[in-house]
Formats: C-alpha cells, structure tokens, sequence
C-alpha cells in the first residue's frame, strides 16, 4: 500500500492552475498593444534612469552659437532657441514627467482611497458629505481644476504635481466608492464583522484588497493623464518652471519658431504622446488581464 | 433544562424592523426565547419568517439605519442592545459567533484561509501573528481538514463546499464561544456533506459545551441536532417545544403543516395520501394580516383569527403555542 503522507495531498492540490497572477500575467503578455504600451513605457523608464549616461552634461546649459540647429547626426534631434540638444532634453524630461506621473497618482490614492472606502463603507451623512465635495469638484473638468489649483497654489514642479493630484482625487473617491458599495454587501465582510474585527481592518485587509483591481487600472490611465495636464499647464508657463526640461514647457517655449524651426515642438510633442499612448496601451491591457470575466 | 438554571441568552420582546422607502418592514415582531448553557436550540421557519434576522439582531450586524432593533437581548446578564459599538465588537466572535449559509461567499477570496481564521484569535486572545497561525492550524486539524498546516496558506478558492463550511465552523469556534449562531449552516452543501458538517459540529459542541442556535427550515436535521424547537411564523414565535413532543404532537397548524410536509418514503403506499402543503406563501412582512398572522393559510381557520391576534399560551413548562384552539 503507498503511504499517502499530508504533503504529497497538497502538492497536489497545488496543481491546479488556478494562480490569478499568474493567470493574468499570461493574458497580459499576450496582449499585443499592452506589450507596446509596457515596451515603450521601460524605455521611458530606462531613459530617466540612464540620462546621465546617455548624455552627459547639463541639459540646461546654453550654447547659443548652435541655436535652431536642424537634426544631424551630433544631434539627432536638433537644438533649440538656447543651442540645447532636444534629444538631452527629452531623455532629462523623462524624470520629470515619471517624476509627476508618480507624484500625481500618490496624491490622488493617499487622499482618494481612504476618503472613497469611508465614504462607501459607511454611507449616510458622511457619505453625502463627502459625495457633494466630490460633485463640486467633479462640475470643473479636470484641468481646469487643475488650473485654478495652480492659480492658488503658485508654478513650479511641486504646486504641479499637488494641483493635479487634486485634481485626480474625485475621479478615486468615486472609483473606490462605487466597488466597495459592492464588496461591503459580500458575505465575507459580514463573516469578518461578526469575529468582532475593527472597521479600520474590514476597510483595508478585506475590502481594499477586492477593489485593488479597478484602482490598478485607473492608476496607469491617470498616469497618462497626469503627463498631458503637467504638459498643457508647461506649456501655458504656469507649470514647471524653464530651464527644467520638462516636455510641455518646452513645448510652450518652441510655440514661437513653430514654422522656421518646427523640429523644436515636434519631438517633445511626440516625446508627450508616447508616454500617454503607452501608459494607456497598459492601463487597457491591465483591465482586460485582470478582469476575471473576460477570458481570452 | 429546567427554570432554575439561568439562561445563557434570554431574548424578550424582540422587535427589529427596516425602514423602507415601501414601508416599515417589520421582520421580527416581538419574540421571546432563551437558550440555555450547552443545549442546541432549533429555529424553524420557512423563508422569509425572520429567523436570519433574528440572528443578525442578536450580534447586531444589521446597519442601524435602515433596521431599528427594540427589545432586550440578555446575554450573561448583559443586555447587548445597551452596549456601545466596541464593547458589542468583543462579544463577536469570542463570546458569541456566527457560522454563515453560503460556505462559497463566507471566506475572502484574497486572504489565506489560516490569516482568515487567526483573526479572531489576533483580536480577542491578543495572540501574535505567529501564534495566532499556529492556532488557526490547530483549529483547521480539529475541523478535521487533512493537512492543516498546509492547507492554511492557501486561498479559498482551493477548498470545496464542504471545506469552507469546516473553515467557516473553524473560525467561529477558534475563541471557544459560549453560544454559536449557525444560520443555515448545511443549506448550501449536498446531502452526504449535510451529515459530515453536523456530525461534526455536534462533536464540536459536546467537546467545548457551546450552546447552538441552529437556524434551518430543514426538520430532518432539527430531529437530529435540537433538543428544543421554536418554531417561526411571519416575525412571531407560534410554537416552542421540546424535540420529541413537537414532532409526536405539534399543535400549531403551522407546525403540523410543516410536519406533513415532509415526505417520507412509502408513505403513500400506505396511507393514500398525496404529500402535504401549505397553501399559499409566507405574507409579506409590509402587509402582515390582522389577527392571527397564519389565519390565510390555516386549515384550521375560526372566526376569531381574523380579527383577533391569539395569545401565547402555555402548556407546559418548556412547551408554548400561539392558536387559538389552544384558548
């Protein structure tokens, strides 16, 4: 008779390919646009890790002997009104646009996540509150939103990210809120509730977990957009402040030799359309990957 | 189970009602009931009469609005309805706790079985995480789930029906409660796993001396688990009866009607009769009728149930009805 030890039962059990990471991550890699996106997106990643490599010295330094150069082998990209490569630029700009992207989200889920879990779990007047304060803001659209954060809080990298990350927290109260509308009716929440666990832990180890998904999905959309409203307001000049390469604003500066030199608006407006194409490729590939229902 | 001994929980009077956009719904309306230390009290009724209410009352998980809970649940002398929100937190789960119908839905599908059922014990024994595990196994090993220590890191959707009912059980019985609430615990699983889950949790209880109130419209497995009955109708007790004397007399015509409903096998054969039913449905909690609640759908029906509400009436020291045939 073969000895059946408790191990071996459940290294069978183990077998079945029920690991959703895995599972997702399979339907991920399948996916042929959110492969570009996430392509496109390492090498935005890499560019900002690798700038000073891959161009070493100041990105801000003038050198107006070579102003409005066109591209050329030496400079691929050419040179703008200050004789500064736009290649260099772009690759320094990088940091600074995954520098927002991050910094934008982070504002958005810190103040967004826990003000839709209360507001969802809990209901009622604190609900409506918060609810209303959400319409308000909402009523604006979010660059404008955005704009008038700008208007109060003053230009520069930091104000940027702030007013736009305020600018993103309706969009989270809402998401967060409306998925735990339906994850606290689950009969698990009931099941914790009736062990005597703190609210505060129902909130975060058992519901935040089971809305995880949506928010991963609306963090790399918003990551995009968080790029294209820090561009719009560079490019206004009530973003990040020149010499900082940063994509818009020096967009905003090239708006001026658009047609004797229009190489200079052109590759940071491409630089800008790439980064959101891709963040939006993944965020599409992630909500088709992560979704249990829609199996490919 | 004599008046001397105290009650381990006393319910009087217990009124919990919703308030609706349609109405008030009043799904409990005023019952009484006690269960004693050790026993396994059952409570019988077809959908709809209110018993998972009561139930959810008791520990008070219903959300306060809608639902307005009235009346007095004395447990160890306590009444819980008096207890602010953190105090009622540490009586969940360690002095009194809940198995749930629905085994697939009751477990988080993004948690480990054993973090899942080492939470109580985190909570109310003050145990560290790593103990706290250790003794979720030791629970998992108890409700006789091979290979315990393994088995608790995984997630639920590796356990089947049965497993999950027996995790679920593990959960509520990890801080050694004095009174467990099974709703409907077997309802979900198939016959065979019915008979597992209950022998097991009769085991259980013999072993910890826990007092059960078994919850369930099934009274093939009331016959086998409960030594006392009380039977539900549209939010109102209408009978309450030892075991034995329900099922040889129920004098109720709810109780009988739930009685000859159940078929058993070759009965035909012998008697000619066809099955019974109830006819008609349980009334709708917004429109109760007037008088006897059971009155529309009563074979037994006088002039007096329609307009007169009847009385309980005792018969016997543990045995009360609410017909007015009785009177």
């Amino acid at each position: 008779m073969i000895e059946i030890k408790e191990d071996n039962i459940c290294k069978a059990a183990e077998w079945v390919p029920e690991n959703r990471f895995r599972r997702s991550w399979a339907k991920l890699k399948r996916n042929k646009a959110a492969l570009v996106g996430g392509i496109l997106l390492l090498v935005y990643i890499l560019s900002a890790f690798f700038a000073p490599v891959l161009f070493p010295g100041d990105p801000s330094a003038p050198n107006l002997i070579r102003s409005l150069e066109t591209p050329t082998l030496r400079e691929p990209l050419g040179t703008d009104e200050l004789g500064r490569s736009i290649l260099g630029r772009i690759l320094y700009g990088s940091r600074i646009s995954l520098l927002i992207a991050v910094g934008v989200v982070s504002v958005g889920i810190i103040l967004g996540i826990p003000l839709g879990l209360v507001s969802g779990y809990y209901g009622g007047k604190v609900d409506f509150l918060i609810q209303r304060v959400t319409d308000t803001m909402l009523a604006f659209p979010g660059f404008l939103l955005a704009l008038a954060l700008v208007a109060v809080l003053g230009v520069g990298l930091k104000n940027t990210v702030i007013s736009i990350g305020i600018s993103m927290v309706p969009m989270y109260i809402r998401l967060v809120r409306g998925c735990v509308l339906s994850v606290r009716e689950e009969d698990y929440v009931e099941a914790a509730r009736a062990v005597g666990t703190r609210d505060v832990i129902i909130l975060f180890r058992h519901i935040l977990p089971n809305v995880m998904v949506p928010i991963t999905v609306q963090t790399s959309l918003s990551m995009g957009m968080a790029i294209l409203f820090a561009a719009g307001l560079g490019f206004l000049g009530i973003g990040v402040q020149p010499p900082t390469p940063e994509w818009g604003t020096m967009l905003g500066s090239a708006r001026s030799y658009l047609f004797h030199a229009p190489h200079v608006a052109t590759f940071p407006g491409i630089a800008i359309f790439l980064a959101v194409l891709s963040f939006n490729l993944l965020g599409d590939g992630l909500r088709d990957a992560l979704d249990p229902r829609f199996k490919i | 189970m004599s008046a001397q001994t105290k009650p381990l929980l006393e319910i009087k009077d217990l009124r919990t009602r919703f308030h609706t956009l349609d109405g008030v719904v009043k799904a409990v309306d005023g019952i009484d009931f006690e269960v004693y230390q050790g026993e396994t009290l059952g409570l019988v009724g077809e959908s709809g009469c209110g018993k998972s209410v009561t139930a959810l009352s008791i520990l008070q998980l219903l959300p306060c609005p809608p639902a307005e809970i009235r009346g007095r649940i004395v447990f160890e002398g306590k009444n819980l309805l008096d207890l602010d929100q953190d105090e009622i937190r540490k009586i969940r789960g360690n002095d009194i706790s809940m198995i749930f119908q629905e085994p697939m839905t009751s477990l988080n599908p993004v948690l480990r079985i054993g973090e899942q059922i080492s939470e109580a014990a985190k909570i109310h024994k003050g145990m560290t995480r790593q103990e706290a595990w250790r003794w979720a196994v030791e629970m998992l090993r108890m409700v006789q789930i091979p290979g315990p220590g393994s088995r608790s890191r995984q997630y639920p959707h590796k356990f089947s029906g049965g497993m999950r009912q027996r995790a679920m059980i593990a959960m509520a019985l990890s801080c050694n409660p004095r009174l467990i609430l099974a709703d409907e615990p077997t309802t979900a699983l198939d016959v065979t796993i019915q008979a597992q889950i209950m022998t097991l949790l009769q085991g259980l209880k013999d072993d910890f001396k826990t007092a059960i109130v078994l919850i369930t419209h099934d009274l093939g497995i009331i016959a086998e688990m409960a030594s006392r009955v009380v039977v539900m109708y549209a939010g109102k007790v209408v009978e309450e009866a030892p075991i034995k004397a329900l099922f040889k007399d129920p004098r109720h015509p709810y109780t009988q009607g739930l009685l000859g409903s159940i078929p058993v096998i070759g009965r035909k054969e012998h008697s000619g009769r066809r099955l019974q039913e109830i006819p008609g449905i349980v009334p709708s909690p917004l429109e109760t009728p007037l008088g006897c609640r059971f009155h529309p759908r009563c074979r037994k029906v006088m002039a007096r149930c329609c307009g007169q509400e009847p009385p309980m009436i005792r018969l016997a020291e543990n045995r009360r009805v609410s017909c007015w045939l009785e009177a």
